[in-house]
C-alpha cells in the first residue's frame, strides 16, 4: 500500500488532515476488501476503488473548503500560512510592514492630536452638561477683550449669576498669569481667576485641604489659592497641606488652601493652570472690560436650545442694565442689542483648537495621501509576489481549491501585514503627535496636552488599517487567484505570462503615485515658500535688536495725576542703563496679537482706527522714517493741543488720499477715553500691525503725554534698541533696581514673539516638506521595483531584441518610453489634482496664489528627473542583459 | 449503474441523516446503506461524501467516533445527535410537502385547470 502513503503524504499534517487522511484510507481499503471478498483480484480491486472514489487530493480540499467556510481554526491555519510565507521573504515583510507603519503611524499621529484638541471631552464629571454662555456673534471689538475666550464684563456675569434657571450652577473663569517669587526673582505661572462656585460645579474634589470656595470671594487682594496637582508636586515638593501653608506672589505670602486632583489642567485644553485664585469684585466694576467666560451645568429635563431660548429672553433686561457710560449712542445701541446664548461646552476651550484646526485637517490630509501612495506601493508589490506564485495558485485551483479559499488566504496575509503596521503605527503615534506638539511650542508658551491612545485613537487607527489592507490586499489578491490553471501551468515561471492587463494595472499604480505625489510636492513648496514669505517679510519697522520691557508698579502707589511723570522718568531712567541704544513707551506691542482701535470721524467719514500712544522716540527706537509732515516731540503734552501721525492706509481710507497735514480728526468717546479733534501732523508708512499676515490697516499714533490721564493705570511697556539685549536687560535691571525696589520687571525679545507667531506655519512647513520628500521616495521605490519586474517578465522579449541586433541605446528606451509614458500621464493627473487641491489651501498660503506658476513647474521637472533617475538602473541592467542567458531560461 | 439517478442539490446531506439514524456507521457504510435503501436506484459522488460528513459534524448534527469495523479495521463511525434527528425530521417534512406538491403539479390534466 506504499501508494497511498505516498499520496496522502502530498497532505499537510495538522491533526485534523491527518484525521481526514486516515479517514479516506481506510474507506479506501474496506471499499477494496468488499471487491476481494466478492472475488476480484487486489490489483483490480485497488484501481476500481480509485477509479470511484476520485481524486483524494480533490476530496481533501472539499473538505478543508467545508472546514474553511465554518471553522476558525482555518483561520488560524491560514494566518500561520501567511506568516510563513512573510518570514521566508523578510525583505518583502519588512519594507511592506515599515511602510505601512509609517503611512499609519503619522496618520495616527495627526488624528491623535485633532482627538486631544478637539474631540476629547474634559476629565470631569459629565462633561456633555457643560455649557458656556457667550454673545451671539460676538461682542464686535466693543470695549477691553482680555484674551480670547473673554465673553463677560463683570457687570453682565452678576446678572447671569443670579438669573440662570436652565442651570444647576453658573460660575465665571478667566486666565490671568500670576508672578511667582520674591520681587528680585519673580516667575510667571498660569494662573486661573475662578468665581467661588467654580470647583464645586465642576465637581472636582480636593487632592488635598479645600478648594475655593463661594466664601473666598471678599477681598480684592490676593490672599489665598489653590494649587495644581503638578505645581504642587514640582514646586511645593508634593508637602501635606496645612493651614501654614504659604507661597510667594509678587513678594507677599499667600496661602494655599488645597490642591486639586492630577487630572485636572483647567477648562483649557492645550493649557495647564498653576495657581487658581478667587475672582474679586470690586466696588465699582468697569462695564465696558470683557475678562471672563461664564460656563454652567444644564438642569436635567433642560435642552441646549431651551436654554439658549432662556438666555436670549433675558438678555434685553442684561444688557440695558449693564450697558457702560462713556460711549456714542449708536455704540450704546449696539450693545444693547447684544444677545446671549448657550452653547456646548464638554470639550472645553482651546485657542489651539481655534489656532491650529484647519492645519491639523490638511495635515490629516496629506498623510492620509501618503499612506494611499504606500498603498499603491504595496499593492505593486503584492502583484508581483502574487505573479511569482501563479504556478502554486494555478496548482492548487487545478486540484479543486475554491476561488474563494485562496483568495480568503491571500487576504489573510494582506490583513496580517495590516495589522502589523497598525499596531507598529500606533506605537509610532505617540513620539510623532508629542514631537508636533512640541514644533507648536513657543518661547513663552508650553503646549500641555494630554495625548493618550484612547479607544477613539484605537478605532482610527484599526479603521485606517482594514481600509489599507482593502486598497493593497484585495486588487493584488483578485487578480492573483483570476488564473487560468490551463495557460498558467504552459506558460511557466515567466514569458509571456504576464498580460498586457496586467501590467495595466500596475501601472495604473505608478501613475496614481505619480499624481498623487505630485499634489504632496507641489504643496510642500508652496507651504514652504509661503512660510519663506513670513520668515522674510519686511513688516515696516525694525525686528531684530529690539527687547520689549514691561515694568509693573502698583506697589509704588503713585497718584494718578502724577503717573504720567513717574513714566516719563522711567524711560529716561531706562534710556541711561548701560546698552541702551533707544527706548520708547508704548501702549501697544506690535506684531504679538493684540489690538487696540477708536472709532473716529473724518468730515462725514465715519470709522474705526488702530490706536498707539507712543513716546518721542518710537518711530527712531523702531525704524519707521516720518514720511511727511513731523514727528513727536516733548513739547507735545496734555496742555499742547493734541496730535496724531497716521498711516498711509489711514490717509487713503479718511483723506481719499490727498494732503493729510493739518487735517482734523474726531475720535469717538469711550469710556476713559473722552471724545477728541487731533490734528494730523506727519505721516508714516504702512506698517504691519497685530500680524504678519495682515493687511494694511488705518492706524494713528498719539504722543503718550496726550494719554487721557482717567485711563492711566500702574504698568507701561517700553520698546528698548540694543544690539545686546541680555547686556541691555542686565543694564536696565541694575538700574532700575537701586530706584524701584518694588518694580516688577519683564523682557520679552521682540523678533523671538514674532517668531512664535509663524510656529503653526512652521509645522505645516516642516510636516509638508517631510511628507513630500517621503512620498517623492516612495515613488522612487515603487517605479523601480515595477521596472525591475517588468524587465523580469520581458526577459525573453528583450533577449531576442538583443539577439537581433538591438543595441544597449535602444533598450534602454525601450524601457524609459514605458517610464515617459506613466510620467506624462501621471503628471497631467496630478497637475490638475494640485490645482483642484491648491484652492482649498488658498487661505493658508501667504504671499503665493494656489495656481504658482513656478511652483508647479519646478515640482514637474522634479518628479520627472527623479523617475528617470529611478528608471535609469533597471533600464542599464536591461540593456546588459546576456540573450543567450535569457533564451536558455525558458 | 446504468439506471441512477443524479441527486438533488440539498439532498445528500438528508440522505446522510436517514442512512445514519438507522444506526451508527462509518462512511463506507453509510454509502452501501444509501444504496440499500434507495433500492441502488442513487448514485452518490464518492467524493463528496466526505465534505457533508465533515459539514454535518461541524453543524452538530451528527458526531463521529473512532471505532473498530465490522472486518477489524479502524473506522470512524457517525451517528445522529438529538439536534441531528431533529433536523432529519424536518427535513423530511419539508422533503415530503415538496415532493407532493410536485408530484400533484405534474399529475394535473390539462382539463382540470
Amino acid at each position: 500500500m506504499g501508494i497511498f502513503r505516498r499520496m496522502w503524504a502530498l497532505g499537510r499534517r495538522s491533526k485534523l488532515d491527518r484525521e481526514i487522511d486516515d479517514e479516506l484510507r481506510e474507506h479506501m481499503r474496506l471499499h477494496v476488501d468488499a471487491d476481494v471478498a466478492k472475488g476480484m483480484s487486489p490489483d483490480e480491486a485497488i484501481r476500481r476503488a480509485r477509479l470511484r472514489f476520485g481524486n483524494p487530493t480533490v476530496v481533501k480540499e472539499r473538505v478543508d473548503a467545508e472546514d474553511a467556510a465554518l471553522g476558525f481554526e482555518s483561520f488560524l491555519r491560514d494566518a500561520r500560512y501567511a506568516v510563513r510565507g512573510f518570514v521566508k521573504s523578510p525583505g518583502f515583510t519588512i519594507v511592506a510592514v515599515l511602510t505601512l507603519a509609517l503611512g499609519i503611524g503619522a496618520n495616527t499621529a495627526v488624528f491623535q492630536l485633532l482627538d486631544a484638541v478637539r474631540l476629547r471631552s474634559l476629565p470631569i464629571s459629565r462633561p456633555q452638561d457643560l455649557t458656556e454662555l457667550r454673545i451671539v456673534g460676538g461682542n464686535k471689538g466693543l470695549g477691553v477683550n482680555d484674551g480670547m475666550f473673554a465673553n463677560f464684563t463683570i457687570p453682565m456675569w452678576q446678572e447671569v449669576r443670579r438669573h440662570h434657571d436652565p442651570l444647576s450652577g453658573a460660575f465665571a473663569w478667566r486666565t490671568a498669569d500670576v508672578m511667582v517669587g520674591k520681587l528680585s526673582e519673580l516667575k510667571r505661572v498660569h494662573g486661573l481667576e475662578v468665581s467661588g462656585e467654580f470647583f464645586n460645579v465642576l465637581g472636582i474634589v480636593p487632592w488635598q485641604g479645600r478648594l475655593i470656595e463661594p466664601q473666598d470671594e471678599a477681598a480684592c487682594q490676593l490672599n489665598k489659592a489653590v494649587a495644581s496637582y503638578s505645581y504642587w508636586k514640582a514646586e511645593m515638593g508634593g508637602q501635606a497641606i496645612t493651614p501654614n501653608t504659604t507661597i510667594m506672589v509678587e513678594g507677599r505670602p499667600i496661602q494655599i488652601l488645597g490642591v486639586t486632583p492630577p487630572g485636572f489642567f483647567g477648562l483649557t485644553v492645550g493649557d495647564r493652570f498653576d495657581l487658581a485664585y478667587p475672582t474679586c469684585i470690586p466696588p465699582n466694576p468697569r462695564r465696558e472690560v470683557f475678562s471672563f467666560s461664564v460656563m454652567g451645568r444644564l438642569k436635567p429635563g433642560w435642552s441646549i436650545e431651551r436654554a439658549s431660548a432662556y438666555f436670549d429672553a433675558l438678555s434685553a433686561g442684561l444688557f440695558e442694565s449693564t450697558a457702560p457710560d462713556g460711549y456714542s449712542a449708536e455704540t450704546t445701541k449696539m450693545y444693547k442689542s447684544f444677545r446671549l446664548g448657550a452653547y456646548q461646552a464638554g470639550e472645553g476651550v482651546s485657542w489651539l483648537r481655534e489656532e491650529y484646526d484647519s492645519s491639523l485637517k490638511l495635515l490629516l490630509v496629506i498623510t492620509g495621501l501618503v499612506l494611499l501612495i504606500a498603498c499603491a506601493n504595496l499593492a505593486n508589490l503584492m502583484l508581483a509576489r502574487s505573479s511569482a506564485r501563479q504556478r502554486e495558485m494555478a496548482i492548487r485551483m487545478a486540484l479543486g481549491a475554491s476561488r474563494g479559499r485562496l483568495l480568503r488566504q491571500l487576504l489573510i496575509g494582506s490583513g496580517l501585514l495590516a495589522m502589523g503596521g497598525a499596531a507598529l503605527g500606533v506605537a509610532l503615534a505617540q513620539p510623532l503627535s508629542r514631537l508636533m506638539v512640541r514644533s507648536l511650542e513657543t518661547t513663552g508658551d508650553a503646549i500641555h496636552l494630554v495625548i493618550v491612545t484612547d479607544w477613539r485613537v484605537l478605532l482610527f487607527a484599526a479603521a485606517v488599517g482594514v481600509l489599507t489592507c482593502m486598497v493593497f490586499g484585495t486588487l493584488p489578491a483578485l487578480r492573483g487567484t483570476r488564473v487560468d490553471p490551463l495557460s498558467s501551468l504552459k506558460a511557466g515561471e515567466r514569458g509571456v505570462a504576464g498580460s498586457r492587463e496586467r501590467f495595466g494595472v500596475q501601472r495604473l499604480l505608478v501613475v496614481t503615485q505619480i499624481a498623487v505625489s505630485l499634489v504632496l510636492l507641489v504643496g510642500a513648496l508652496l507651504f514652504v515658500r509661503s512660510y519663506r514669505n513670513l520668515m522674510t517679510l519686511d513688516p515696516g519697522m525694525r525686528e531684530s535688536g529690539i527687547t520689549i520691557v514691561l515694568l509693573g508698579f502698583e506697589s509704588e502707589h503713585v497718584k494718578p495725576e502724577s503717573l504720567a511723570a513717574y513714566k516719563r522718568q522711567l524711560v529716561e531712567d531706562v534710556r541711561a542703563a548701560p546698552g541702551v541704544e533707544n527706548v520708547a513707551a508704548t501702549t501697544m506691542l506690535p506684531l504679538r496679537g493684540g489690538s487696540w482701535s477708536h472709532g473716529v470721524r473724518v468730515g462725514r467719514a465715519e470709522g474705526q482706527s488702530r490706536f498707539t500712544y507712543v513716546s518721542p522716540s518710537y518711530f527712531a527706537t523702531m525704524g519707521i522714517p516720518i514720511v511727511s509732515g513731523r514727528g513727536f516731540t516733548a513739547m507735545d503734552t496734555t496742555n499742547a493741543p493734541p496730535v496724531l501721525i497716521v498711516n498711509q492706509m489711514f490717509v487713503r481710507k479718511y483723506f481719499g488720499g490727498g494732503q493729510a497735514l493739518g487735517r482734523q480728526v474726531q475720535v469717538m468717546p469711550e469710556p476713559q477715553y473722552p471724545a477728541r479733534i487731533y490734528e494730523v501732523v506727519g505721516t508714516i508708512q504702512d506698517t504691519k500691525y497685530n500680524d504678519l499676515r495682515g493687511d494694511p490697516e488705518p492706524m494713528a499714533f498719539v504722543p503718550i503725554d496726550q494719554f487721557p490721564e482717567t485711563a492711566q493705570g500702574p504698568g507701561m511697556a517700553m520698546m528698548v534698541a540694543a544690539k545686546d539685549g541680555p547686556g541691555a536687560i542686565a543694564g536696565i535691571r541694575h538700574a532700575l533696581a537701586a530706584k524701584h525696589p518694588q518694580m516688577i520687571l519683564q523682557f520679552l525679545d521682540f523678533q523671538l514673539g514674532i517668531r512664535d507667531g509663524l510656529v503653526g506655519e512652521r509645522m505645516i512647513a516642516m510636516l509638508s516638506g517631510f511628507f513630500g520628500v517621503l512620498a517623492v521616495l516612495l515613488v522612487v521605490i515603487g517605479l523601480y521595483g515595477v521596472l525591475s519586474y517588468f524587465i523580469t517578465q520581458r526577459r525573453n522579449e528583450i533577449g531576442i531584441r538583443i539577439a537581433l541586433g538591438a543595441d544597449r541605446g535602444r533598450v534602454v528606451g525601450l524601457v524609459l518610453r514605458d517610464t515617459a509614458a506613466m510620467l506624462a500621464i501621471g503628471l497631467v493627473l496630478g497637475t490638475g489634482l494640485a490645482l483642484f487641491a491648491g484652492r482649498a489651501a488658498t487661505t493658508m498660503l501667504f504671499g503665493l496664489k494656489p495656481y504658482d506658476a513656478a511652483t508647479l513647474v519646478f515640482s514637474i521637472l522634479l518628479l520627472a528627473v527623479i523617475a528617470v533617475l529611478a528608471s535609469l538602473l533597471p533600464a542599464f541592467k536591461a540593456s546588459r542583459l546576456n540573450p543567450v542567458d535569457a533564451l536558455r531560461c525558458e | 449503474m446504468g439506471d441512477q439517478a443524479q441527486l438533488l442539490p440539498g439532498t445528500l446531506d438528508l440522505l446522510i441523516l436517514r442512512a445514519v439514524s438507522l444506526g451508527p456507521l462509518h462512511g463506507y457504510g453509510i454509502l452501501l446503506r444509501i444504496g440499500q435503501i434507495s433500492g441502488n436506484a442513487l448514485l452518490i459522488e464518492q467524493g463528496a461524501l466526505y465534505p457533508g460528513l465533515f459539514r454535518l459534524v461541524r453543524q452538530g448534527l451528527l458526531k463521529a467516533n473512532w471505532g473498530t469495523s465490522e472486518n477489524n479495521r479502524r473506522a470512524k463511525f457517525y451517528e445522529l445527535t438529538a439536534a441531528g434527528r431533529r433536523r432529519l425530521r424536518e427535513e423530511t417534512d419539508s422533503w415530503n410537502r415538496l415532493a407532493t406538491a410536485i408530484g400533484t403539479a405534474l399529475a394535473v390534466q390539462p382539463e382540470e385547470i
